[in-house]
């Protein structure tokens, strides 16, 4: 992780997309601009964070924005994280795709879109991933309630599919 | 019993395609006059042995060659991010245990790391010394498990018993520290939870002395198969490059010369202290992968060797009684020590709010959890970075252009574990 002053240092040189930095037990997180997520990448690309490590999802229900997505990066030759954080509001949730750039957030991406909802602006393939295909609604989002699931056999399919019409 | 039949119009669009399938013989409409080059879209699994797991693959052919593979997951995704925001802290290592089924004290480990980052809670020495006992046989039995079934799939039947026969002795192992075999909730948040019984050294010392002999026993009988070496060797590689920017991390890395490590680049729960190398290939093709795993058995044997020399007296868990519950005995005495029992098993602690991100390295390569606190007694967002189902990206890279045969050779060598790619 670069230290606080070193995150100081990194969104100095981002410049006006950086939101706020946060330095919390020993774990450097960016938060930025949504729309500058694909230029804020390149730049920790160049500053040697050449491995996307991890993207995913948060909900910050009842907050708003409240749709967050974290970007892990990692610079293997210094063995230091940084993390970038973005967040969009419910009624448009929508960010730029990175997976032209690192191609490891095809998944990622898709699985975030299939739990929250968050719609990956030119994502090759941008799909349901865990969740059926034609499932409603985004499960991992915090007002979403636990239980109550209907668990789908051949047999009773159009009984469900009635209920539901 | 007939199933009962559906009337289609009812259904979904997603479910009529899935149900439009048909099996009846088709005639070839010149009458075999013309011969044409065309793709085949054939669907493999998610019922199929050499899937190792519910996993389905669509796969198009031009005949026996593979041009495109996507894979289509979620047969068993049951929601463990979803339920653990509805548990106490403790209660959440159980069910994150269940997400990669072969590494489950790797899962634990990860999620009772970030708990820990979040609480600033310090582990006693003799703890994080279980844990990588622990960790490291559980790497083992998490190998054989890949190697005996992979072995089958390649066509050498006999190597499968010899590994679930050493992996008995490991869960055993398991079996005495905690008395569960699998999914043993053996890590809790500030250390384990039990010190380890008298007579588990003797075995475990049995099990050390054993092990590097049983690896040998595997090299011989499988690096004299014909069958195996020629599916392996040479067959859909992969370089680092490619595999960084797929975001593979793991012996699939370490099998194409980029010695990363976890354990040695940035060392958690006292790996530090041992001394053990990090196996690496050369080419990154499919005999690298094995060869990577295999010599990597050894490795964890020495952690486990040195880990149980230097094991260091004390506390196995945290003394901190507002994390950890109190010794049993105290029960009966100190009326303070029944408060935070009872406090901790029905209410559980309260975490102070913040985001950690904690990675380590599992078999497959970095397991990461991210556990983010609102300040209450449940996390209010567990995500599991699963290194399955990263990895499992780059099938498509590593197997176009390759047969179809070196596919199921190379779903094996990339040892997707169903479970952690659902969760």
């Amino acid at each position: 992780m670069p230290d606080a002053t070193g995150l100081e240092l990194i969104a100095h040189e981002l410049g006006d997309t950086v939101v706020e930095t946060v330095y919390f037990r020993e774990r450097a997180t960016l938060q930025i601009d949504p729309a500058a997520i694909r230029a804020t990448l390149e730049h920790l690309r160049g500053q040697g964070y050449t491995l996307l490590v991890s993207v995913h999802g948060v909900d910050y229900y009842p907050e708003e924005p409240r749709l967050g997505v974290y970007y892990e990066l990692l610079d293997m030759s210094r063995v230091d994280r940084i993390a970038v954080k973005l967040r969009v509001p419910l009624d448009s949730p929508e960010v730029d795709s990175v997976t032209d750039a690192w191609p490891t957030a095809n998944h990622q991406e898709r699985e975030i879109y299939d739990m929250f909802g968050v719609v990956f602006r030119g994502h090759p393939d941008l799909r349901r991933i865990l969740m059926p295909e034609d499932y409603e609604g985004h499960p991992q989002r915090r007002d979403f309630p636990i239980g109550g699931e209907p668990v789908i056999f051949t047999y009773d399919e159009a009984k469900w599919l009635e209920s539901r019409a | 019993m007939s199933p009962t039949p559906t009337d289609s119009s009812t259904m979904s669009e997603y479910r009529r395609r899935e149900q439009s399938i048909t099996l009846s013989p088709v005639e070839d409409p010149s009458g075999g006059a013309e011969t044409t080059d065309e793709l085949l879209t054939l669907n493999f699994g998610p019922h199929h042995p050499a899937t190792h797991g519910v996993l389905r693959l669509l796969v198009t052919l031009e005949a026996e060659v593979v041009r495109d593979v996507k894979p289509i997951i979620g047969y068993v995704h049951t929601g463990i991010e979803k339920t653990a925001e509805d548990k106490a802290y403790w209660k959440v290592i159980p069910i994150v245990e269940r997400m990669d089924y072969l590494a489950y004290y790797f899962n634990a480990m990860a999620y009772v790391g970030a708990v820990e980052t979040l609480l600033e809670v310090e582990v006693p020495g003799r703890a994080q010394y279980l844990r990588v006992i622990h960790l490291e046989l559980n790497r083992i039995a998490s190998h054989l498990i890949w190697l005996g079934t992979s072995a089958l799939d390649l066509g050498s039947t006999s190597i499968f018993l010899y590994c679930l026969r050493e992996r008995e002795l490991i869960l055993d192992l398991f079996e005495m520290s905690s008395g569960a075999r699998m999914h043993t909730r053996y890590f809790q948040v500030g250390g384990v939870a039990e010190d380890i019984p008298p007579g588990f050294e003797a075995k475990l010392r049995e099990f050390v002395a054993v092990m590097p002999k049983r690896a040998d026993e595997y090299g011989a009988i499988l690096n004299a198969n014909e069958i195996l070496l020629q599916r392996l060797r040479g067959t859909c590689a992969l370089d680092a490059e490619t595999l960084l920017s797929l975001g593979v991390t793991g012996p699939l890395l370490r099998a194409a010369g980029n010695p990363w490590d976890l354990r040695k680049a940035a060392p958690y729960s006292s790996y530090g202290d041992f001394e053990f190398k990090i196996p690496v290939g050369t080419v990154g093709d499919n005999y690298d992968r094995y060869a990577v795993r295999l010599a990597e058995i050894y490795e964890s044997v020495k952690i486990i060797e040195q880990a149980m020399d230097g094991l260091p007296e004390g506390p196995h868990i945290t003394g901190d009684r507002k994390v950890a519950l109190p010794p049993r005995h105290e029960l009966a005495t100190s009326m303070e020590a029944l408060i935070h029992h009872f406090k901790l098993v029905t209410e559980g602690f309260r975490v102070p709010p913040g985001e950690v991100y904690y990675p380590i390295e599992s078999p497959r390569g970095e397991l990461a959890c991210f556990v983010r606190s609102d300040g209450s007694s449940k996390p209010a967002r567990v995500h599991m970075r699963d290194p399955s189902f990263v990895n499992l990206q780059a099938l498509a890279p590593m197997t176009r252009g390759s047969y179809i045969a070196d596919m199921i050779a190379t779903t094996a060598m990339l040892d997707p574990i169903l479970g952690g790619i659902d969760r």
